[in-house]
């Protein structure tokens, strides 16, 4: 037996659990683009203490001693894992640098990008979420119908069509031919519909796929004819038990989904200029603008994580019973 | 939950789980209708990968007196913006990304099965070391890692391809980890030790004909992704440097003209899409229940 006082002292529910292996996780992830994100410094073509002293003094100022004495200063004659430690340092420290295009500072810009990717984000899940979770539904309640079948249509159709062509469809169809929605833009409130709808479309076919099957199997089971033996009402039926159900199935599944739905936020982002994570590291990467590409990196792996920590302990939250083997992504 | 919610990439459990073991020869015979279609397609790609830069070989050629022909006979998708021969761009663009594909796929699965039965078999610090290096790759979408690789090397090819292949070593070593040890826990197994048949002997008859399977639908989803996340980068400027072609750079460059030259924009959105369609249909057996 357990005391409350005890459980109190030592956190050991499963929400510690979670939050304990996701930490390590994260810990892990931001080592891992750290250390890659100095090899391209260190692989950048030139002296590193030349292009640092160029963006110091200007072109015209660099010479071999301004060179040796920005890297006597920046220590960059030390041995290369003492700089790996101090850049892995610079970063903990939420010292994140400037752009090296814009000069601005990094960590400024970055809270801008971050949210609005988060909204891109939330609101293409919460869209699939619906669309997909209502559309498999229909399907379940007869499977072989006509809504089955163009549920199954829509999953392949959304699972051939990368994301970066069905954009360029909405663009072309709702932007150039009909002239309804903003291709491009940020910051009214049309923006966001196609991004979002693009997102939206390629993660509401699997959800769909996964509450067809999930809800077949859960009216199969015991619990629900036995709740159609107590004469319980249809709709109350579906709605205490089928949808209850097939809730925590779904809501694990979302984990599954988030890899997918930070990298289609990457390419629609970069598609539609929507000014966040994804565009910004695209650029960055263009432009090697390194401290921009870390944190903009970092920021997205980060983002998988903490998506992953809400589902599990959302999943924890709604289906308390202790599992064996955790749902791992 | 199955083993396939360890999948980096979501698929419904019944594809990966039951996939049934036919031999080699009886494929044909047991291939649905949509199968062979899928066949059929995929085949007709691979010839024009093959062929096609042997017939067009002047990718590169420009001339700006041909600014956006028309398709003739002799240039059955006409010419782009610089004068270049469209088909012979296509036609090496297909070779280019099927190629990287498999090279891409091969590499993942040998490193992923290989550190996968490792962890499996050995266990104590290999399978720590070897499932933490995982946990941490899993977190990171597999798109970002080829980016940050494409940055390292600005867009040459044996960046792209090792950031694809690093990107999906993870979904082999996991799923090979967890079943590798579900098979090698089980009783065969511990008989075949008794016998003292020695570890080629597990490997043959126990370990390879339950991974076999696993592995083909794995590698035929691989191969398309890692087309799309070839494509991808090329679409949004990251990707294969410019003058060598790339379906989704293609795709970009023709773009603008969408109006003037149709042709041009859908020749290689089509390739693409019927690469993924074929390879979708190959491993059609998504079977409900």
């Amino acid at each position: 037996m357990q005391t409350p006082t005890a459980r109190l002292q030592v956190p050991s529910g499963p929400a510690a659990r979670i939050l304990r292996q996701r930490t390590v996780q994260a810990a892990a992830v931001v080592l891992l683009v750290s250390t890659a994100c100095f090899a391209i410094v260190q692989n950048l073509p030139g002296d590193i203490a030349f292009r640092i002293a160029a963006g110091r003094y200007g072109y015209d100022q660099v010479t071999a001693a301004s060179a040796d004495s920005v890297r006597a200063e920046l220590g960059l004659d030390r041995p290369i894992w003492q700089q790996l430690l101090d850049w892995i340092a610079d970063l903990l420290t939420f010292n994140l640098g400037n752009s090296l295009v814009t000069g601005a500072d990094v960590a400024g810009e970055l809270a801008f990008y971050l949210s609005s990717s988060t909204q891109l984000a939330v609101a293409a899940l919460a869209i699939a979420f619906v669309t997909g979770a209502t559309a498999g539904a229909l399907a379940a309640a007869r499977p072989g119908g006509a809504m089955d079948r163009i549920t199954n249509l829509w999953v392949s159709g959304a699972r051939a069509l990368p994301p970066f062509l069905l954009g360029l469809v909405l663009i072309l169809v709702f932007s150039v031919h009909l002239g309804v929605l903003p291709a491009a833009g940020h910051g009214e409130a049309g923006n966001i519909v196609l991004p979002a709808a693009t997102l939206a479309v390629g993660l509401s076919g699997l959800f769909a796929r996964v509450t067809r099957d999930t809800v077949v199997q859960v009216r199969e089971s015991g619990y629900v004819h036995f709740a159609q033996t107590k004469d319980l009402s249809a709709r109350l039926v579906f709605f205490r038990h089928v949808m209850r159900n097939t809730g925590v199935t779904l809501i694990a599944y979302v984990g599954v989904q988030v890899l997918i739905l930070i990298e289609g936020v990457v390419i629609v982002e970069s598609l539609f200029a929507w000014p966040g994570l994804g565009h910004a590291l695209v650029h960055a990467i263009f432009w090697r603008d390194i401290p921009m590409i870390q944190a903009t990196a970092v920021a997205l792996a980060l983002l998988v994580v903490a998506l992953n920590t809400a589902v599990d302990l959302g999943s924890a939250a709604i289906d308390p019973r202790p599992r064996r083997r955790e749902v791992v992504l | 939950m199955t083993p396939s919610t360890l999948s980096k990439r979501p698929q419904p459990a019944s594809a990966v789980t039951s996939a049934p073991v036919r031999d080699r020869t009886g494929w044909l015979a047991a291939a649905s209708g949509a199968q062979r279609a899928a066949a059929v397609l995929l085949a007709a790609l691979v010839l024009f990968a093959l062929a096609g830069p042997l017939l067009w070989p002047g990718h590169a050629v420009q001339d700006l007196s041909r600014f956006l022909e028309a398709p003739s006979l002799a240039e059955p998708l006409g010419r782009d913006h610089l004068g270049r021969s469209v088909i012979a761009r296509l036609a090496h663009a297909t070779r280019l990304s099927l190629l990287m594909a498999l090279l891409c796929v091969g590499t993942a699965l040998l490193l992923g099965t290989l550190a996968g039965i490792t962890a499996a078999w050995r266990g104590g610090w290999a399978d720590t070391v070897l499932h933490g290096l995982s946990e941490a790759f899993i977190a990171l979408p597999a798109l970002l890692v080829v980016l940050i690789f494409s940055a390292l090397a600005n867009g040459e090819l044996w960046s792209l391809y090792i950031g694809l292949a690093l990107a999906q070593w993870v979904e082999y070593f996991r799923m090979i980890r967890s079943r590798s040890g579900l098979v090698l826990a089980g009783p065969a197994v511990e008989a075949a030790g008794l016998l003292q048949l020695g570890p080629v002997h597990i490997v043959r008859r126990h370990l390879w004909p339950e991974l076999r399977p696993l592995l083909t639908t794995m590698a035929t989803f691989g191969v398309g992704s890692s087309i799309l996340a070839l494509s991808t980068l090329g679409f949004v400027g990251v990707g294969v440097r410019p003058p060598t072609p790339e379906l989704g750079q293609m795709i970009t460059e023709a773009f603008p003209y969408y109006h003037e030259a149709p042709w041009m924009s859908l020749a290689p959105v089509l390739v693409l899409i019927t690469i993924l369609t074929g390879l979708l249909g190959l491993r059609n057996k998504e079977s409900r229940p």
